[in-house]
């Protein structure tokens, strides 16, 4: 028998339970199954599956299997309910939100123990990180409802949003998702995982409790067969999803074409990076809340340790002396840092993915854990950059260490990743902070500091780590839209180009040779061939042909511009108002060549003069579409920095030959991005008539460059191209579709558009909006005190 | 299906970090070491991270129960148990040292099975004037005397005088002497002068242990509390000592935190470990519990022994008394029917 006397000889712990018994009775009540929440209420429970406990494998409830029957009948109570629920005032909307998080804090420690019960993280965790953070996104939002009227003028909420969400943050994840767009006037079809339906379930209950109007939130559970169901559904108007890249990919593909909304938070392998005058100890806590938070399953855990080496030994010998006072084990007891492996296939693909690691070389320290669905918090290190554990994610309990010499090594190092969800950075030295901080591809750049989550601010990645935002401003802009323009009717497909010798048409003067433009020079297309443009009375002249080859190129060389960038909006802002006087001074020429098309004096004139005033336009924005600072937590500055997206592939539209190349092009470089410009497939001419103006201009080779040629197989090309960052298409419905699903390859950002459907010479041709997709919002949290 | 923890006493422990270097199986007293800037100077220490560790301490581990009540023994173990104060008399130190014998109630001792423990605090703390009435009450019981020394708490004092202080502690019987550091060398860097004056007390010490209290409070910065352990140690400091109790910010867990860190370091390097006593405005037992999490957490089960830990406080002994018997009786106990000190 333990005594007293026993314990102050060891000085151990000892059990710690929390008691689960309220939680544990309210499970019995519901042994039958648990049905679906369909306007507002539960459905009898169909077809079911288990709900286990990890840490015990005890089957723990029983949830139905969401059918397509089950996802019609939620996305048509959310379709009925979702007019009522957008004409409510702000204000009413906020004080629904507002009782859902009054709700969930009354209700705090009923869902964390149940959080921990069907997950497997400890009590610690659900009790103190992921509930008050629900009730934190709950609260943020009601605010936004109220005022959303306000801050987001002219927008409009999506409609119905179909959510899928995964299993490492059940109902945090929920409230990430259900929160904004509640807020901003939508309705919502939401699948929890598989694994981990109940704090939805429960989350149900409370929306019940708080008398949300019928239809507004909708949960069917169900494995991956459901969630594509809902991706898919035809009467969804914006799918949200956060999950792995792979499944990321997949919904990108499904619902490429079909004209909704879609933002994507996925995967992660994100950098954690010590400099030699950190604060080792510091960093070294931080390496727990990194990796040995939540077991590890936490998209953006800093996973991938690089460390200098002038520090790697003393650093390495702190942290495994940190590992031994880990405990890993059960999840209820309030003493336990590392939970269960939420699925015994996860702990099964950790273990693979291990195994073939150290295969690879890599050397593992583990510490000790459980029998069971448990993996030991692990440091694997002689981990080369090829290895698959430093380049897969393994949503595990496991770090990788690499050594790096100099910030040029560790900034390297760091974005060698196809991800780009988060960054850690520990130095004392704040130059080198902020330095790296803008220099890495990460969505959250957190300084001496790690996993610091706050609905304030937006969260959500670069690269194959999905688009858009969740939390802030910039999370909310992800549940509205500005009216979509539509055309009346549907753009046409192109003639083929005729690359054939033609009999002059209108053609005098001294004959001009309109190339392509690369890397800030007059390049010939690849395959030899021009091809005619038509005039209203036969051919006025012709244009290279581009192909692929053409379309390497010129991602190359707008992949190497990247100095144009980090130009300060000022300088970039001269070269545009440069643009601008130089165009203006050939107006006549341009002029003449939109009247060669077929333009009428008139027309070539405004179009001529709108374009300019475009080129000031973008210019005045260049050094004012600036950032925010957050409001997060205390003694935190939070910074949301508008950063390039790198290369953006434009294919501009085919009316306004020359206003419409640049209304696209203008926003992308304004902000510091690089294109490739495919013009307008007919009347080329314009466009390349530019490349003489950009010349005369200064803008740097390489930041804009332009393939003339057949349009939808150069946008092909372009989408397809890993190095390309963003896509923006203005073409043909079947161009869209392609577009949208060719881009799944990187996850680029795609804005696609029927060509007709917007007025480009007016209010529609040019806008925030423009710079908001030639953006991405990068979240640096810096916390001081002294 | 039921959990197999495993106990911690199974997991391979790594030698410790801190070595202990021994003769005739003893721990050998800190001999200090030559001044050595390069120990401290650069170390970075991170406020807002020394915070969220701190702050998250006391959730990441819960001791209940049993247990509980076993931390709450152990913590009285490691009481200072202290008076400072300018109405001091020797009756009240009588009382006081009464207390230290005797800290907990029979019948609290025999519920939770430690009749037969031998059981008072870790010290008593008084001023030098009151160490002989504290000797003399205490004779017999093993309790030793702590003294403040050098012109507590301020320091303010002229070296001479301060070494003579001292002196006349140890002469009246003192064990201990909590000496009090000048804040000045500090806050103008000027570590030899820190080295040379604690160094100069400590060889005033003789075989009495020397605190070395660093007002924290007043240091501000987690830097300089990282120097100035690592300057008090190099000096032979036996333990480290977190503030007089007069400043305006006692001890705190993330100022605890450094010094733990900076003690360890030291250790590492040297094979000496060394003690550490944070002080003022500590009352409740729940921080009780909170402060020994930090030891255990920073530097394990050796740290938690009144050699190398202790708490100097005052009233948070009551509060634990309370505490232990609410756990034996199942009743919240009131502070009046518990002997005072």
């Amino acid at each position: 028998m333990t005594t007293i006397a026993n314990i102050l000889d060891t000085m151990e712990y000892g059990p710690a339970p929390e008691d689960a018994s309220i939680v544990t009775d309210w499970l019995a009540r519901h042994a039958d199954g648990f049905g679906h929440f369909i306007d507002g209420s539960f459905t009898r429970p169909g077809e079911t599956f288990e709900v286990m406990n990890p840490a015990t494998g005890d089957v723990i409830a029983r949830a139905s299997q969401g059918t397509t029957e089950d996802v019609d009948a939620a996305v048509a109570a959310a379709r009925k309910a979702q007019p009522k629920w957008a004409a409510l005032s702000g204000h009413e909307r906020a004080r629904h939100l507002y009782a859902l998080a009054r709700h969930v804090q009354q209700h705090a420690r009923f869902l964390a123990v149940l959080e921990s019960l069907d997950n497997g993280k400890p009590i610690r965790e659900s009790r103190d990180i992921d509930i008050p953070l629900v009730a934190r996104h709950l609260y943020h939002h009601a605010g936004w409802a109220e005022i959303a009227k306000d801050e987001f003028p002219g927008t409009a909420p999506h409609g119905v949003c179909g959510q899928v969400i995964p299993w490492n943050f059940p109902l945090l994840m929920l409230a990430w998702k259900v929160a904004p767009a509640l807020a901003a006037g939508n309705t919502v079809v939401l699948k929890p995982a598989e694994y981990t339906p109940l704090t939805a379930l429960a989350f149900a209950g409370i929306v019940e409790e708080c008398g949300l109007p019928k239809g507004v939130v909708n949960i069917v559970t169900g494995d991956g067969d459901t969630g594509g169901a809902i991706a898919g559904h035809k009467d969804i108007d914006k799918v949200a999803f956060t999950g792995s890249t792979e499944v990321g990919k997949l919904i990108r593909r499904q619902t490429a074409g079909s004209g909704k909304a879609l933002t994507l938070e996925l995967g992660g392998k994100s950098p954690f990076v010590v400099f030699a005058d950190a604060d080792l100890d510091a960093a070294v806590e931080g390496v727990v809340d990194a990796i040995w938070f939540n077991q590890g399953q936490v998209c953006c855990a800093g996973a991938r340790i690089l460390v200098a080496e002038a520090v790697a030994d003393r650093f390495a010998g702190l942290l495994r002396a940190r590992m031994e006072t880990l405990r890993t084990g059960d999840p209820l007891d309030k003493c336990t840092d590392v939970g269960a492996i939420v699925h015994p296939v996860q702990l099964d693909r950790i273990k693979t993915l291990m195994e073939r690691g150290v295969a690879e070389g890599a050397k593992l320290h583990q510490v000790a854990a459980p029998q069971g669905c448990f993996y030991p918090p692990t440091l694997a290190t002689e981990v080369e950059p090829a290895s698959v554990l430093a380049t897969e994610e393994i949503f595990g309990p496991v770090a990788t260490l690499t050594t790096f010499r100099t910030p040029e090594d560790a900034v390297a190092l760091a974005n060698n990743t196809r991800y780009g969800l988060a960054a850690s950075i520990w130095s004392e030295n704040v130059n080198l902070c902020l330095d790296v901080a803008a220099k890495v591809k990460a969505g959250v750049v957190w300084i001496n500091c790690t996993n610091v989550l706050d609905a304030g601010a937006g969260f959500g990645g670069y690269r194959e780590s999905g688009f858009g935002r969740e939390g802030g401003r910039e999370g909310m802009m992800a549940y509205l839209a500005h009216p979509k323009p539509r055309a009346k009717s549907g753009a046409k497909e192109l003639p083929a180009p005729d690359a054939a010798p033609h009999a002059a048409g209108a053609e005098s003067g001294i004959d001009r040779t309109a190339k392509l433009y690369v890397g800030g020079k007059q390049a010939r297309p690849d395959s030899g061939y021009v091809y005619a443009v038509e005039g209203p009375k036969g051919p006025v002249g012709r244009a290279g042909l581009g192909n692929r080859k053409d379309i390497r190129n010129a991602v190359e060389a707008a992949a190497k511009a990247g100095g144009w960038g980090k130009a300060t909006g000022h300088n970039r802002a001269q070269v545009l108002y440069y643009v601008g006087e130089n165009l203006a001074a050939r107006s006549a020429e341009f002029e003449q060549r939109l009247r060669s098309f077929g333009a009428t004096e008139k027309a070539a004139r405004a179009e001529v003069e709108a374009s300019v005033r475009r080129c000031f336009w973008y210019a005045a924005q260049a050094d004012k579409f600036d950032g925010a600072v957050h409001q997060t937590k205390p003694a935190h500055v939070t910074l949301a920095m508008h950063e390039p997206l790198g290369v953006v592939g434009i294919v501009a539209p085919t009316a306004h030959p020359l206003l419409g190349a640049l209304s696209t092009v203008l926003p992308a470089i304004a902000m510091g991005n690089s294109v490739v410009l495919v013009p307008s497939q007919t009347h080329p001419l314009a466009a390349t008539d530019l490349y003489q103006v950009l010349d005369t201009s200064d803008i740097p080779g390489g930041v804009v460059n332009i393939v003339t040629g057949p349009r939808d197989s150069l946008a092909r090309t372009l989408a397809q191209h890993d190095e390309v960052a963003a896509m923006w298409y203005f073409g043909t419905a079947d161009g869209c579709a392609t577009v949208e699903a060719d881009s799944a390859g990187n996850l680029k950002q795609t804005w696609v558009e029927d060509e007709a459907a917007r007025d480009w010479s007016g209010g529609a041709g040019q806008g925030r909006g423009f710079l908001h997709r030639a953006t991405q919002v990068k979240n640096i949290w810096v916390p001081y005190g002294e | 299906m039921t959990l197999e923890t495993t106990s911690e006493s199974d997991i391979a422990t790594p030698s410790h970090p801190v070595p202990v270097r021994t003769e005739d199986g003893h721990p050998v007293r800190n001999a200090g070491l030559p001044l050595d800037l390069g120990m401290f100077e650069g170390h970075a220490v991170n406020r807002s991270a020394a915070e969220r560790r701190a702050a998250t301490l006391g959730t990441r581990r819960s001791v209940k129960k049993l247990h509980q009540a076993a931390w709450l023994v152990n913590a009285i173990r490691c009481i200072d148990l202290t008076t400072l104060a300018g109405d001091d008399t020797e009756g009240r130190v009588k009382r006081l040292c009464a207390k230290a014998r005797n800290p907990l109630a029979g019948h609290i001792k025999e519920e939770l099975g430690i009749s037969d423990m031998p059981l008072t605090t870790g010290a008593v703390c008084v001023y030098p004037t009151m160490v002989a009435h504290a000797v003399r009450a205490l004779e017999g019981s093993g309790v030793p005397v702590a003294s403040v020394a050098t012109g507590f708490p301020t320091g303010l004092m002229p070296l001479k005088l301060r070494l003579e202080e001292i002196k006349y502690a140890v002469d009246e019987g003192a064990d201990e002497i909590d000496i009090v550091i000048t804040r000045e060398h500090v806050l103008r860097q000027d570590w030899q002068a820190l080295y040379d004056e604690v160094a100069a007390m400590r060889e005033a010490c003789g075989d009495a242990h020397l605190k070395a209290i660093l007002a924290t409070g007043d240091l501000q910065t987690l830097r300089n509390v990282y120097g100035a352990s690592m300057v008090a140690m190099q000096a032979g400091a036996d333990f480290i000592k977190t503030s007089t109790g007069k400043e305006g910010v006692n001890a705190t867990l993330p100022v605890s935190l450094v010094m733990l860190r900076a003690l360890r370091d030291y250790g590492a390097a040297t094979g000496y470990r060394i003690g550490f006593k944070p002080a003022g405005g500590m009352k409740a037992a729940k921080e009780a519990l909170a402060w020994q999490i930090l030891m255990k957490e920073e530097l394990g089960r050796p740290w938690l022994s009144p050699d190398l830990f202790r708490f100097g406080a005052s009233s948070m002994l009551g509060d634990i008394e309370r505490q232990l018997e609410h756990h034996v009786t199942g009743r919240y106990a009131a502070a009046h029917r518990h002997a005072m000190s």
